[in-house]
């Protein structure tokens, strides 16, 4: 057992504190292209796209260095690597592990420089949890297929230039999982029609995606045709893996704690109540063991050993936390939280802090329901690692 | 970056699972706990063959110098088999002398400790409290160059067959930390019966017991006390650990096995997801505990904050565990025959012992700065 670094992975976290110390200071900030400078100069470290191969554009580099560097960029509050977010974390992996030569050229480079976007198309409206019951069609026409169907819950979809798209393309197989293929579709393709739904938040991040007779060129499908299902289990694996996500919660934690000192209740820092203490106490201690459960998994990685179910460990941790955090804040503003702007706090109560939190408190079921509900890492863990008998 | 057993510690959690099953199955855990004592002088030679008392004494001093991963990966099998011993009241005193004895301490007590002819256990409390040095009130009366105590130290593990007493007191504004025989003179130990049968407790009386000064540990007495505090918290987690994991194999088992409704009841959800929160509290609470494990050597500086996260989640993880583990047997959960009751009652015991979720919740907010 031993959690230190070696010299090379100290001197590889000290260059990248040396970095977002030179890019991140506050002359850099004041920059107007502070962001694109951002981006331009991470892509030229090879920063982005870490661990993707080097012919395509991606860093080659290490699972341990991956780790460090994204603990440290978000340690230092740095902005993302890139925006084209889903690109980054699951459409790009999964095109390395199945796509063609030719697809790897063309779609690996545009999402490492955030060319454009990509949203996932895997929910419909009768497909949920039970997304291998998925119904959208496609069916082969001489080197097309023609797709018809529905999406929904598509995070992006009004900007997004690309949709990775799962589809059945098999109605008569006896195990439905191997019906399905998945295809990269352009969202300007004719018969794509987009209609954002708002959220409780009161934003349109996701939306439905309507398919009438689009045309997708064969040379688009992802993997063989039948093997949409292994492409979308590899690319939700890559969404669990969850150790970046342990430093963005600590920065998070940091700030409620910091909130909780500023916020008087009842005349005294709510960071006074031991009510707030302990709940402030419990998050740190969960987030220190996802933090340690994280490193768990990344010592059987680096033993060569693959991930599998434990990883729905810190995302049943992932989803208390998102709700838990949410709420602290509000038991730590008490009233002032329900303002949805900042008043400016005339009465010296809330003030800066007004309406900051709405997001916390209502934006959780975006991290709680996306990439499998709680119930289903439940059913996950209770049938793959415990070994009971499925429904 | 490596968070895994050496092959060395997998030979000793291998070694200790075996010697444990095939020693103190349930039935022998049974009998000891029922005896009056609780105490199998048998088993503690047995396993002081093993070397497991003096696990974490030195070499020079009869030991097998080996360290607190170690040590936790022993108690996580003592703590799956509820065996019954003063294991860790024994390695917290030896401990306690190992880092803060004189040489001549070290020598007059270690070897005993070491082999299993002494049992040592730590005597801090006094009343309903939390474990800390602020608690303390027994005050040592100045007699020369030594002190001499009198009044009561309360709820102190295995008290009634220990024959050595880590004793902290009270000296002018300095704590103390003083070593005591049982049969010196003016001490009275007396054990109790206690929820927990295979956890016993008791009192340990003084009058006018004196203490010399040779018999008073070495350094600040207050910074000694708080380490040997943080030590048997880990401590206690271990067994904590191995016991919720057993907890839900044998319940596990059960929803495999029980039928209700033409099928095992595991298969519904109801009792599925309540299985998968008990891994999850298992596996975060055992990443917490060696990672304080670890940090008692490598990192001495960040024990106080890993032990109080390791011991308060696993203090609360251990009351939901231990209350699922009944509820999901059904009737047969509480009755006395069955074994998950006895892991019930441990979850009770382990809950206080060395601080509980509230006590280690608000030191992991004090050390976190706020």
């Amino acid at each position: 057992m031993d959690f230190k670094l070696t010299p090379e992975e100290e001197a590889f976290r000290d260059e990248v504190r040396a970095f977002v110390k030179e890019h991140l200071s506050e002359d850099a900030r004041k920059d107007p292209n502070f962001i694109g400078n951002w981006l331009k100069a991470v892509r030229e470290k090879r920063w982005v796209g870490f661990n993707w191969p080097e012919e395509y554009g991606g860093g080659g580099g290490g699972i341990m260095e991956q780790v460090i560097l994204k603990e440290e960029m978000s340690k230092a509050g740095a902005p993302p690597l890139g925006t084209s977010m889903m690109g980054l974390q699951w459409v790009g992996p999964a095109i390395i592990e199945y796509g063609t030569e030719e697809q790897k050229k063309k779609f690996l480079p545009d999402i490492l420089d955030s060319a454009y976007q990509w949203c996932t198309g895997y929910s419909e409206p009768g497909s949920g949890s039970d997304l291998a019951s998925l119904q959208c069609r496609a069916v082969r026409d001489g080197d097309e297929y023609v797709v018809n169907g529905q999406k929904i819950w598509t995070s992006g979809a009004a900007y997004s230039k690309w949709i990775i798209l799962l589809t059945r393309t098999d109605f008569e197989v006896e195990d439905r999982h191997k019906g399905i293929t998945c295809l990269l579709v352009e969202m300007d393709s004719p018969g794509v029609e987009v209609r954002p739904i708002k959220n409780m938040a009161g934003s349109s991040h996701f939306a439905e995606v309507f398919f009438e007779d689009v045309r997708v060129p064969v040379e688009n499908r992802l993997g063989e045709e039948g093997q949409g299902w292994g492409v979308t289990i590899s690319a939700l694996a890559h969404e669990r893996s969850g150790i970046s996500e342990v430093a963005g919660l600590i920065s998070q934690h940091h700030q409620l704690v910091e909130l909780a000192k500023r916020t008087q209740k009842d005349g005294k820092p709510a960071s006074e109540h031991p009510g707030i203490r302990a709940r402030l106490a419990r998050a740190d201690a969960i987030i220190e063991g996802m933090r340690l459960n994280g490193q768990r998994f990344l010592t059987k990685q680096l033993k060569g050993e693959k991930l599998s179910s434990e990883t729905s460990i810190n995302k049943l941790h992932r989803a208390f936390l998102a709700v838990e955090l949410g709420d602290l804040a509000l038991e730590i503003q008490g009233s002032a939280s329900q303002y949805a702007e900042s008043t400016n706090g005339a009465d010296g109560a809330g003030g800066e802090d007004e309406g900051r939190w709405v997001n916390g408190a209502l934006g959780w079921p975006a991290v709680v329901i996306g990439g499998g509900t709680p119930n289903i890492q439940r059913n996950i863990i209770a049938e793959r690692i415990l070994g009971l008998p499925k429904d | 970056m490596n968070f895994g057993l050496t092959e060395e510690q997998e030979v000793l959690k291998t070694v200790a699972r075996r010697f444990i099953e095939e020693q103190t199955p349930m039935t022998a855990v049974r009998e000891i706990m029922e005896s009056p004592t609780g105490f199998d002088e048998k088993l503690w030679g047995a396993m002081a063959d093993l070397g497991w008392q003096g696990l974490i004494v030195d070499e020079a001093h009869g030991g097998a110098g080996l360290g607190w991963v170690d040590l936790v990966v022993l108690l996580e099998e003592t703590g799956r088999g509820l065996l019954p011993s003063p294991l860790i009241s024994t390695a917290v005193a030896a401990a306690a002398i190992s880092e803060f004895g004189t040489d001549a301490q070290k020598k007059r007590y270690l070897p005993s400790l070491a082999d299993g002819s002494a049992i040592g256990t730590l005597a801090l409390l006094e009343g309903n409290t939390s474990p800390g040095a602020e608690s303390i009130g027994l005050e040592g009366k100045a007699d020369g160059a030594g002190y001499r105590l009198s009044g009561t130290k309360r709820f102190v593990h295995d008290a009634g067959v220990a024959t050595l007493f880590v004793v902290p007191f009270r000296a002018g504004g300095d704590i103390k930390l003083g070593l005591v025989e049982a049969n010196a003179e003016g001490v009275t130990a007396r054990g109790f019966a206690t929820m927990d049968q295979t956890k016993r407790m008791g009192d340990v009386a003084f009058d006018n017991t004196r203490v010399a000064e040779d018999a008073i540990l070495a350094g600040d007495g207050s910074a000694a006390l708080a380490r040997i505090l943080d030590l048997a918290a880990v401590a206690v987690t271990a067994e904590m650990v191995g016991a919720m994991e057993r907890d839900l194999e044998i319940t596990n088992e059960y929803a495999k096995d029980r039928i209700q409704f033409g099928r095992p009841i595991g298969q519904y959800q109801a009792v599925k997801h309540p299985l998968a929160e008990m891994y999850v509290d298992i596996e975060t609470s055992r990443s917490l505990l060696y990672f304080a494990a670890w940090c008692t050597q490598e990192e001495p500086a960040s024990l106080p904050l890993a032990a109080a996260r390791a011991k308060a989640y696993a203090s609360e993880a251990f009351t939901r565990i231990g209350i699922d583990g009944i509820q999901l047997h059904g009737a047969i959960g509480f009755t006395a025959e069955y074994d998950i009751q006895l892991y019930l009652k441990r979850s009770k015991w382990a809950l206080p012992a060395f601080g509980d979720a509230d006590y280690h919740y608000a030191r992991v907010a004090s050390l976190g700065g706020y």
